[in-house]
């Protein structure tokens, strides 16, 4: 059972109260993009063994979308940040370099 | 290959069982072959096995980073059917259903194919229309189904609730030939057959790297040492990004946990395969007398091969309703495994962007009834650069917006 927090509302609760949308950061591709664009931004993803940036709904509390980082093998949540950020922000991408720093050194 | 017979049984018995080999052999990896299939599922030792049965080409390795059989190809509630919408879904997956009609026989080697009937419930008006029409495409693609009324549905399956209060049973789809088989079982027989013929299944080495040159590929990097290779078969499953990315391209896909759970053991109270698409929960009982249940799967990119506790509960919930009998059973065990979602639920039997390399993914949540099949066809493929089965489910199929959408029929995971 995930702990997550949300960056809307304040609130941490367990996932049953969000629901999952998949990877974050996706760029729409243009209107006279490519078939392959289209393929891309359509299809294609990135499904990390390791750290992903993903969107959540708040679907039983603010209702609201934001994103979350998180760990797709040991499930750590390295905290949300809002939905239209264009990039996680840098103090979860520190989070995530000294976690992956601590293993490294193990 | 010493062959399995109620006689050899006997002659072993005499040797009090001392005298029986090795199912397969257990080969160090050699410098190169001709193909390399990496994963020991189901779907790549039919492959391999298909490779050397049905095309000749014996210099084969499968590597495998666990042990075989210990992916999906071990975790899943074996259900086999192919009463799918799509003409192309028709085809694969009755092939492959026909194939394990005697497959026990071809492997020399018991998989357990039970034909007991795979019942489908219509639990809303919606999903009853949704069901006829299924079964109306079913006859035209020649897969073997019918509608049956809510009093045949309780004939068939007795210890059901059909007049629930929430959700009426108001008629299922009946697939007679479908049923389940052992998992194991048909892992193990593929291994040995393929053994037999000459392909070397190398297990404890993980893939680690793959070597491509001039946009083909030329050989895999392993913890037990690199490998060359003409031809490279990637057929695993949840880790199919994971391989993707050593060789530098994308998929449509995401890994996501599937659980299920089996209760103690029971006197017979079923005989067939029900599952209740609405509320999200199926049943079987195993020839152990277990109860094998499955439901959904979780919503969120997973590695863990374990999934959320509400999953778990959702399916029993679901299913107490259906069959208040059960509601006082204790579960034995849970477990999950990691599975390939693409988009329109279908398979990806393909070519890639590097040339050699093909890929055998995006089963999800149904692919083990697909395992002789997608072998099959995966192996002519291979052999001969195209297969009439496979080439709908080519990663082509994303470019040109052609999806074979059967989110419908595969609305449960099963
Ligand atoms: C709980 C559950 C229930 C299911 N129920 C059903 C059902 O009732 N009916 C049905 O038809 N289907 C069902 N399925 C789906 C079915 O199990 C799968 O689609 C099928 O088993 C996939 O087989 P596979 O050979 O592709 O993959 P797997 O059996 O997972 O094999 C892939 C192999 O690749 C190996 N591998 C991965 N990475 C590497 C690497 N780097 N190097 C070397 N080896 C590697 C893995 O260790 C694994 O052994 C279910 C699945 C689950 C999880
Ligand atoms: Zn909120």
């Amino acid at each position: 059972m995930l702990l997550i927090p949300c960056p809307c509302c304040g609130v941490e609760a367990a996932e049953t109260e969000f629901h999952p949308g998949g990877e974050a950061h996706v760029k729409r591709a243009e209107a006279d993009a490519s078939d392959d664009a289209f393929m891309d931004y359509l299809f294609h993803r990135k499904n990390p063994k390791g750290v992903h940036f993903e969107r959540w709904r708040h679907q039983y509390g603010c209702g609201k979308w934001f994103n979350l980082a998180r760990d797709t093998v040991t499930l750590e949540v390295f905290g949300a940040y809002p939905a239209d950020a264009p990039e996680p922000p840098a103090a979860i991408r520190e989070a995530i370099a000294a976690r992956a720093a601590e293993r490294g050194s193990i | 290959m010493q062959r399995y017979s109620a006689f050899a049984l006997a002659r072993q018995a005499l040797n009090h069982h001392e005298g029986w080999e090795r199912a397969w052999r257990a080969p160090d990896l050699k410098d190169r072959y001709e193909v390399i299939v990496v994963g020991a599922g189901g779907h790549g030792l039919a492959t391999a096995y298909y490779l050397a049965k049905n095309h000749g080409i014996t210099n084969v390795a499968v590597i495998e980073k666990g042990w075989l059989g210990g992916g999906n190809t071990g975790r899943n509630t074996t259900i086999i059917r192919s009463n799918y919408l799509q003409e192309e879904s028709a085809a694969i997956y009755e092939l492959s259903r026909g194939l394990y009609e005697d497959l026990s026989q071809r492997l020399n080697f018991n998989i357990m194919f039970s034909p007991r009937g795979v019942l489908m419930l219509c639990q809303t008006e919606h999903e009853l229309r949704a069901m006829k029409r299924t079964a109306h495409a079913n006859r035209l693609a020649g897969v073997e189904t019918e509608m049956v009324d809510p009093a045949r549905v309780k004939q068939l399956c007795p210890i059901m609730n059909v007049d629930g209060p929430r959700y009426p049973v108001l008629g299922g789809l009946w697939q007679p030939r479908g049923g389940t088989a052992r998992h194991d079982a048909v892992a193990w027989g593929y291994a040995r057959a393929a053994s037999d013929l000459g392909v070397d299944i190398v297990q404890n080495c993980e893939v680690q790297g793959i070597d491509v040159s001039n946009g083909k590929v030329m050989g895999v990097r392993t913890s037990k040492g690199a490998v060359r290779c003409e031809k490279l078969a990637v057929v695993v499953a949840g880790h199919s990004t994971v391989l993707a990315d050593m060789a530098g391209f994308r998929l449509p896909i995401e890994s996501v946990a599937l659980q299920a759970l089996v209760s103690e053991p029971i006197k017979p109270v079923m005989d067939i395969v029900v599952m209740a698409n609405t509320v999200h929960g199926y049943m079987s009982q195993s020839d152990k007398g277990e109860l094998v249940i499955g439901g959904g799967a979780d919503g969120y990119n997973n590695y863990t091969q374990r999934g959320s506790f509400q999953h778990v509960e959702e399916t029993v919930r679901a299913l107490v309703e259906t069959f208040p009998i059960i509601s006082r059973l204790k579960m034995l065990r849970q477990w999950g495994g990691i599975v390939d979602m693409t988009g329109d639920r279908s398979p990806i039997i393909s070519k890639t962007p590097v040339e050699g390399i093909f890929v055998n993914c995006g089963w999800g949540t149904g692919g083990f009834k697909a395992i002789p099949g997608s072998g099959w066809a995966t192996a002519s493929l291979i052999a001969k650069g195209e297969d009439k089965v496979a080439a709908p489910f080519s990663l082509e199929r994303f470019r040109e917006g052609r999806m074979i959408d059967e989110s419908v029929a595969a609305a449960v995971a099963h």
